[in-house]
This record gives C-alpha cells, sequence and structure tokens, in this order.
C-alpha cells in the first residue's frame, strides 16, 4: 500500500484515467479563455498611458502614469526591458508584488515576451489579490520592439564576472552597481614600488577596470622584499612591466596602462588627467608637492600615503572637499630630516600594511560607501602596533586650495620655498 | 607633567626615547623644556627667530596646534604634544 502522497502522484499519471484529462481545455483553449477574463492593451496605448510617448518628462510609474510591470524571468528582463519598468517575475508574482505596487487602486499594465504570461498574471493580481485596475500588454515586448519604441538594455556582469566578483556581490555596500563602477574606474598608481605593489595587486583583483602605473625603475634584488608584485625572475625587467604580468594573472581582464617614466613637471599633466583616482606611493618630496597642485588643479582625489622605518601615514587629499598636501604639510623638512627607504630601511611588510588601506580607501571612494580618510591623517606605527588618528584642516590662506583651479598655473606647480636649496641639498 | 611624543626622525636627538616627559603650561613651554633637555631638537623644532619651523607640525593630542593658540596653545598635564614630521618613503 502505497504513501497518501505517493497514491496522488501514482493516480495523476494513470493512463486509465483520461476522462479527467480530457474534460480540460488544450493549452491555447486555456489562454484564450483567461484572456476574455483580462483587459489587454495595445502597445500604443499603453506607451501613451506610461507617459513613454514623450509628452511627460517623468518615466513610467510616476504622477498618475499606468505602472508597467515586467512579469518575464531575471534573464529576460536583464537584456532588456520597458524604460521605467518594475520587475516581479511571474514565480514570484504573489509574493512580490506588494513590493513593486502597493495600491490595489492603481493601474498597471503587465507585460512578458508576447503577451501569454502577462495574460496570466493579470487574472492573478485581478482575481486572487484584489487589484482593481489591471492590463496585459498586448504582444508583449516583442511587439513594442516592433513599433519601434525604446527599450532599455542594462548593464550587467557576465557569468563569469558574477562568479569572479561574487563576495562583493554579496555585500549591500558594494553589490553589482559598486562592482560596476569599480569595473569602471580609472586609478592611476604612482609607483610600483612598496605601496604600489600590495595596492595594484588588491585593485586589480577587485575589479578596477583600468589601473595605470607610472615608474621608470627596473626590478632589483633589493626590491623583492617588499614589493611583492614582483618576482625573482624578472629583476632587471621594467617595474612597469613586470606589475603588468602580476595584475593580468590575477585579472586579466584590467586593463593596464604603462608609464616607464619619472613623473615630472614636464609629464605630470598629459599622465594624470583623465584618471579617477591617484595612489601616491612616491619616495621624494618635490614629486608629491608637484602631485598635489597639479591633482589640486584638476581636482582630482589623492589616496596618500608615507613609510619609513616602522611608521606609516595616510590620508586622502580630495581638492576643495577637505585638505590639499600643502595644508598639512606647508613646506617640506630638510633633507637630513627627510631620509628615503633606501637610506633609513623599511620593515618588509609596513608597505603591504599601508598599501591596503590605501587600496580599501580607494575602493571606498569609488564605490561611494563609509567614511572616506579625508580631513584626517592616520599614523601607524608598527612597533607599537598602534594607530593615530590626527586632524588635519583646510588651510584658508593655502597657497594652492584656496584658490581656484584655474588659476594655479604649471610654472608654479611643484614649487614651494626654499624649492631650490632642497633639491640642491637633496643631490 | 605633559608628554611629547617623537617621530622616529628625531629620535637621535633625544637618545632614542620615543616619548618625553616635559613640563610647562602652554605648547610652546613644553617644547622648550624638551629642548633645553636634549639640545639637539632645538634647531629642528624652532627658527632662528624662535618660531615653529615651517616643515615642523605639532598637535595637542588630535589637533594641530595651528588652528589652536600656536605656541601659546595651553597644556594640561593629561594632554599628548606630537610632534609630526612629513615623511615621503614609498
Amino acid at each position: 500500500m502505497p504513501s497518501p502522497a505517493l497514491y496522488f502522484l501514482k493516480r495523476k499519471v494513470d493512463p486509465n484515467s483520461r476522462s479527467y484529462a480530457a474534460d480540460m481545455p488544450s493549452a491555447a483553449e486555456y489562454m484564450r479563455r483567461v484572456k476574455e477574463k483580462v483587459r489587454e492593451v495595445d502597445p500604443k496605448d499603453a506607451r501613451d498611458a506610461t507617459g513613454l510617448n514623450g509628452a511627460s518628462a517623468n518615466g513610467a510609474g510616476s504622477g498618475d502614469h499606468a505602472r508597467l510591470i515586467d512579469v518575464r524571468e531575471q534573464q529576460e528582463f536583464e537584456e532588456s526591458h520597458i524604460p521605467g519598468a518594475a520587475h516581479v517575475p511571474r514565480g514570484y508574482l504573489e509574493s512580490r508584488i506588494e513590493g513593486a505596487a502597493p495600491d490595489r487602486s492603481e493601474h498597471l499594465i503587465l507585460y512578458c515576451a508576447s503577451g501569454n504570461r502577462s495574460a496570466l498574471a493579470a487574472r492573478t493580481l485581478q482575481e486572487e489579490l484584489g487589484y482593481e485596475n489591471v492590463e496585459s500588454l498586448t504582444g508583449g515586448i516583442t511587439l513594442w520592439k516592433d513599433r519601434g519604441y525604446d527599450v532599455e538594455v542594462p548593464r550587467a556582469l557576465t557569468a563569469e564576472q558574477r562568479s569572479r566578483y561574487s563576495r562583493h556581490l554579496l555585500l549591500p555596500e558594494v553589490g553589482i552597481e559598486g562592482q560596476l563602477k569599480l569595473l569602471d574606474a580609472k586609478v592611476l598608481l604612482l609607483g610600483a614600488g612598496g605601496l604600489g605593489s600590495p595596492t595594484a595587486l588588491y585593485l586589480a583583483a577587485a575589479g578596477v577596470g583600468t589601473l595605470g602605473i607610472v615608474d621608470d625603475d627596473e626590478v632589483d634584488v633589493s626590491n623583492l622584499q617588499r614589493q611583492v608584485i614582483h618576482t625573482t625572475d624578472r629583476v632587471g625587467e621594467p617595474k612597469v612591466d613586470s606589475a603588468e604580468t602580476s595584475i593580468h594573472a590575477i585579472n586579466p581582464e584590467v586593463e593596464v596602462v604603462k608609464y616607464n617614466a619619472r613623473l615630472d613637471a614636464s609629464n605630470i599633466m598629459e599622465i594624470i588627467e583623465g584618471y579617477d583616482i591617484i595612489v601616491d606611493g612616491v619616495d621624494n618630496f618635490p614629486t608629491r608637492y608637484l602631485l598635489n597642485d597639479a591633482t589640486v588643479r584638476l581636482q582630482i582625489p589623492v589616496v596618500s600615503a608615507s613609510i619609513l622605518g616602522f611608521d606609516g601615514q595616510l590620508a586622502i587629499f580630495k581638492p576643495y572637499d577637505g585638505p590639499c598636501y600643502r595644508c598639512l604639510y606647508p613646506s617640506p623638512p630638510p633633507a637630513e630630516l627627510a631620509p628615503s627607504c633606501g637610506a633609513n630601511g623599511v620593515l618588509g611588510v609596513l608597505p603591504g600594511t599601508m598599501g591596503l588601506l590605501q587600496a580599501t580607501e580607494v575602493i571606498k571612494l569609488i564605490v561611494g560607501s563609509g567614511d572616506p580618510l579625508v580631513g584626517r591623517l592616520l599614523l601607524y606605527d608598527a612597533l607599537a602596533a598602534s594607530f593615530t588618528e590626527l586632524k588635519v584642516r583646510r588651510d584658508p590662506e593655502c597657497p594652492i586650495c584656496s584658490r581656484d583651479p584655474e588659476s594655479i598655473s604649471e610654472e608654479e606647480m611643484g614649487v614651494f620655498p626654499d624649492y631650490e636649496a632642497f633639491c640642491a641639498a637633496a643631490g | 607633567m605633559s608628554v611629547v611624543k617623537i617621530p622616529p626622525v628625531l629620535r637621535s636627538y633625544t637618545g632614542g626615547e620615543k616619548e618625553v616627559p616635559a613640563e610647562g603650561s602652554s605648547v610652546g613651554q613644553v617644547l622648550t623644556a624638551l629642548a633645553e633637555r636634549h639640545p639637539d631638537t632645538r634647531g629642528q623644532l624652532f627658527g632662528e627667530d624662535g618660531a615653529l619651523n615651517r616643515f615642523v607640525n605639532v598637535y595637542l593630542n588630535d589637533e594641530d596646534v595651528r588652528v589652536l593658540d600656536g605656541l601659546d596653545t595651553p597644556v594640561t598635564e593629561r594632554d599628548t604634544v606630537v610632534i609630526l614630521p612629513a615623511m615621503a618613503g614609498g
């Protein structure tokens, strides 16, 4: 004796029980009967009712316009849909319709590919859920397109991207929108050295679409203690080439723009223009001042870090939103107080820590989440294992960012008090 | 007594000390006390006119003394004075 559930299943497929099925209409007859019970609307009238005829600046679903509901599957909706349509797949109709159309007296126009699924959905809404003014679009989006009416083709991630970035997509702070922003972002890294190495690797992994790298150096074996983007077998290669190899090994989708050059007054404007964010990890003061002035002029935010020994500093200089580098440091220290990592040494992991804090701030700026490190300076003392945060104010008398960006001339960029003496002392 | 935090580049002038206790009721007095205790720091902190060097940032706790009262900013015993150097290592 089968269980009641199995008995039920068995009865349904019993070839001897044909009389029950014989009373049922054919699929075509069933659809005809459904369509008799719902109101259908021609694409032209739907276009007028939804305000998509150009008579109103408002899209579908606003004001007195009818609201469009797309009842197709996710994949069909992603390929294209009528502008302004809400998406409620028919399989989730009953559970999700209230989210899209809470008012049951609202004028709704449902559509699918050809008009059948939307008719079934319209019948459900009016007969089961009490919606009073529901119509089904005749011929669905297919006829709508045949009439030459507009459809929206939204951007979507490929299956490979959905898989690669799945851990980002799960975060509400990033999600598909944030991931698309990352893919569109253009970030310039100054230096593929200690700071630039981890930053570049993680930004590439995160899917930042374009990474520019400026570095005129070649990989040296003494770099490998901290510059993890390079490898032993690439000693002697230009750093930009070595960095590109590692970036593409992690994420072949990233476009790498290589500048095998030293950033200076003659090339800075040309190189940095068009980038959304600049990551500063340069190893000398004159370039940091030059970079500041050029980025204030072009209003490009700079995520800046510096390291020495066991200490690191990090800040974002976002022109006109917060202080610039000159507001924090009006003039550089004399050469004897500004040793380089080459002269003084640096703990190998320190640029890793600081570079990844930089990468984190870059991603936050791109996706627009969290509190960016603007107007704050973060100090990290690796030996003490302590972070200190200092406030950084805009200087109302700053020689650069207190002025209009257009008034900053190329001649004065990168110049600071005692500039000539500084550079002479630095050799 | 307040505490002055010494950045790495100045530690060779303080005998390696990272934090130096210093007496004083203003930022200027505290830094002068530091310079008396470790005379080699004086030339790094102050110019010939006795003003703070432009390249030296001094914070009272987390606030730049330039937006407070500079060297006249009052200091209590619980305060920390931070000397901040610009660094350019990368």
